[in-house]
């Protein structure tokens, strides 16, 4: 492979599980439910897959561990703030918190055990094609999976009824429950599919990205897909770019450290970029007020008492 | 079938009760999860709970171990009344330990002059990285959940830059740590034979200085309008941005002060290990706390002690240390989860009640 085709390469493999994780949390803040959670349900996720996949030597159950582990994860927080109606911020930072320490505790065991990594699965013709070809047609099945994920929720949110439904709650959940909608159904549903979303991309961290588990290899990544998220102002394409732009981030520093032209700067500064552009993107599109107000599910993080409609 | 009945008013008696409850709920589940494991629960309990409190010099390193939590959970939870939601304390301490580091290393070795110097330092390092979020929340309207957080990994960076590189001891056989301080730059002994130090008295001039920052001025109560009730707040004139401010920068210079206390004192150098998750943790400690400073003291000792537990249970039950934070992450989502009965009885029966109660709170 040539330099920019390893540069795009890596940066799809680097932006798959932000895609994957902002992808699902994107669903669930357009119920108005926002779970700054991702962060621990990645983390649990990791782990479970690692776990699963090493004990019964299958991805397959790796990859439905890690669903499932994240998805029970987000349940824990539907509960609390759908049911209970808690402070939605506090109840996702203790999932973050409780989920980064759980999966810490359940991982011990099994850190410094390795998996066999995961081949890529070259689609036959495509993959021979210059640049696009290992870019777009030479990586692991999972990146496909996620570009089939993410055409359903691009068809879900604008074709659906569902995503009509979806959409109604997070704006307004007294007038959905007034029309009929179970609020509270949809909002679970929402959750779920969010914690889902990020329990599989932890498992694509452990599981074919780094065929392993290591305490904090997440590293943020939960919480830089909550900004991406704010910087696609709640639109699924600009999801998917801005996936791929820190994808892009991310990989950056491995390019420049590897460089054959000796560069000075220390391993530190680099590897605090993808946290640097978070921030710079996050000022960028916030001081726009009119697009966020415009574009955010407008009952983001309130709660809904069914008794009050 | 349960089910949740408004109260009339919340309930002031169930706002004291339900951090109990959680703790009792907590520890419940802890015994249950050693049982789960395989260990003995009463010995679990034993390991966790009591046996660090057995000798003198195992209080006072629970009382130390509580400081940095208590001093951080003080500063947040005057931002969280304003509604302000400063995540980042854990950078915070981080730049604060540089910042006293930095003053440690360079500013020659004085009586006292040093001291205060690493203090005025800690405190303002921890402040200005607070502020970042601060001016990007007033200039641009960035989330300061976010920003506070991004720069908890860039303050982790920094840390690990400075002490493998331009800081790193040329005699620490290539660890990454600065060299020892000298005696004067590090926080007098409280009690001889022990690592307890003035840190103490730090903690409970904070909790004084934010107990009458929060209840007994004007600016306090404006705060707490702010955060009770925005909408009220911006009818009253009470400038959001002024709250913004005020809520990250003493979150930050409390975090900067706990992170100098942690290199003056107990580490005696900065290391790559300084953020040990007490700016996190505080996040807890204050929500248990109630946002007051009584109940923070009291919630960070709890607090404390999950963490001594951890460190005793790797040594004496052979479980990874981060099973305090399974611990801390429980305690905050029971006491979300019960905190329901502030606002909400349990009943046990039909819907008639409820609907009565809904029409009698509307009526």
């Amino acid at each position: 492979m040539d330099l920019l085709t390893s540069i795009l390469f890596a940066t799809v493999v680097a932006g798959t599980p932000l895609l994957l994780v902002a992808l699902g949390e994107l669903i669930c803040e357009k119920s108005g439910m926002l779970n700054l959670g991702a962060e621990g349900m990645m983390s649990i996720g990791a782990v479970a897959a690692f776990v699963a996949a090493f004990t019964f030597e299958s991805t397959l159950m790796g990859v439905a561990s890690g669903l499932v582990a994240g998805a029970l994860l987000s349940l824990v927080f539907a509960f609390i703030t759908v049911h209970l109606m808690a402070n939605q911020v506090a109840t996702g930072l203790a999932v973050a918190i409780f989920g980064v320490g759980l999966a810490a505790f359940l991982g011990k065991p099994f850190e410094a055990k390795v998996l066999p990594s995961i081949k890529p699965t070259e689609i036959p013709f495509l993959s021979d094609l210059p640049l696009v070809g290992p870019v777009l047609f030479g990586q692991q099945w999972i990146v496909y999976a996620t570009w089939v994920i993410f055409a359903v929720v691009v068809w879900f949110l604008a074709k659906t009824r569902g995503g009509l439904v979806l959409k109604a709650v997070g704006e307004s959940p007294d007038a959905a429950n007034a029309v009929g909608i179970d609020v509270v159904k949809v909002r679970y549903l929402a959750i779920l599919f969010g914690g889902a979303m990020a329990g599989l991309g932890g498992a694509f961290l452990s599981l074919f990205h780094t065929p392993m588990w290591a305490e904090g290899m997440v590293a943020g990544k939960g919480w830089i897909a909550l900004a991406l998220v704010v910087f696609a102002t709640w639109l699924p394409w600009r999801v998917l770019l801005g996936a791929y732009l820190f994808g892009g981030v991310m990989i950056s520093q491995l390019f420049v450290q590897s460089s054959p032209i000796p560069v000075k700067i220390p391993a530190q500064f680099l590897s605090a970029l993808p946290y640097i552009a978070t921030i710079v993107v996050l000022v960028l599109i916030s001081r726009n007020v009119k697009m966020i107000r415009l574009n955010s599910p407008a009952s983001l993080g309130k709660p809904f008492q069914k008794e009050r409609a | 079938m349960i089910r949740l009945e408004p109260r009339p008013a919340p309930s002031a008696t169930m706002r004291v009760a339900t951090p109990v409850v959680a703790i009792v709920l907590t520890i419940l589940t802890g015994l249950l999860i050693f049982a789960l494991l395989g260990k003995d629960p009463v010995r679990g309990f034993a390991v966790f709970f009591v046996n660090p409190l057995k000798t003198t010099y195992g209080i006072s390193e629970w009382l130390l171990k509580a400081t940095p939590l208590a001093l951080c959970a003080a500063g947040l939870a005057v931002g969280f009344r304003a509604s302000v939601w400063n995540i980042g304390a854990e950078g915070q301490f981080m730049l604060g330990a540089i910042g006293a580091t930095l003053v440690a290393l360079y500013a020659g070795s004085m009586p006292v002059v040093t001291l205060v110097l690493m203090i005025l330092a800690g405190i303002a390092a921890g402040a200005l990285w607070a502020a970042i979020p601060a001016f990007l929340r007033t200039h641009f309207n960035a989330s300061e959940i976010l920003v506070s957080l991004m720069l908890v990994y860039v303050a982790e960076l920094l840390v690990s830059w400075l002490v493998f590189g331009p800081l790193r001891d040329p005699m620490g056989f290539n660890f990454p740590q600065t060299v020892m301080f000298e005696p004067a730059a590090l926080l007098p002994i409280l009690v001889p034979g022990t690592r307890l130090n003035l840190v103490l008295g730090f903690v409970v001039l904070v909790l004084l200085a934010t107990y009458v920052l929060v209840f007994k001025t004007h600016l306090g109560f404006k705060m707490r309008v702010a955060g009770e009730s925005p909408n009220a707040a911006r009818y009253a004139g009470i400038s959001a941005k002024t709250m913004v401010w005020l809520g990250l920068l003493i979150g930050g210079a409390c975090a900067g002060l706990a992170g100098m206390a942690e290199v003056a004192g107990p580490m005696g150098q900065l290391t790559d290990k300084v953020g040990s998750g007490y700016g996190f943790a505080a996040i807890i400690v204050a929500f248990v706390g109630r946002l007051h400073p009584l109940g923070i003291a009291l919630a960070s000792l709890l607090m404390a002690l999950f963490f001594i537990g951890g460190e005793q249970s790797q040594q004496y039950l052979g479980l990874p240390g981060s099973i305090s934070m399974v611990f801390q992450g429980l305690l905050l989502f029971y006491l979300l989860a019960t905190d329901v009965l502030i606002g909400y009885r349990l009943r046990l029966g039909r819907d008639a009640h409820v609907t009565n109660a809904v029409k009698a709170k509307a009526g």
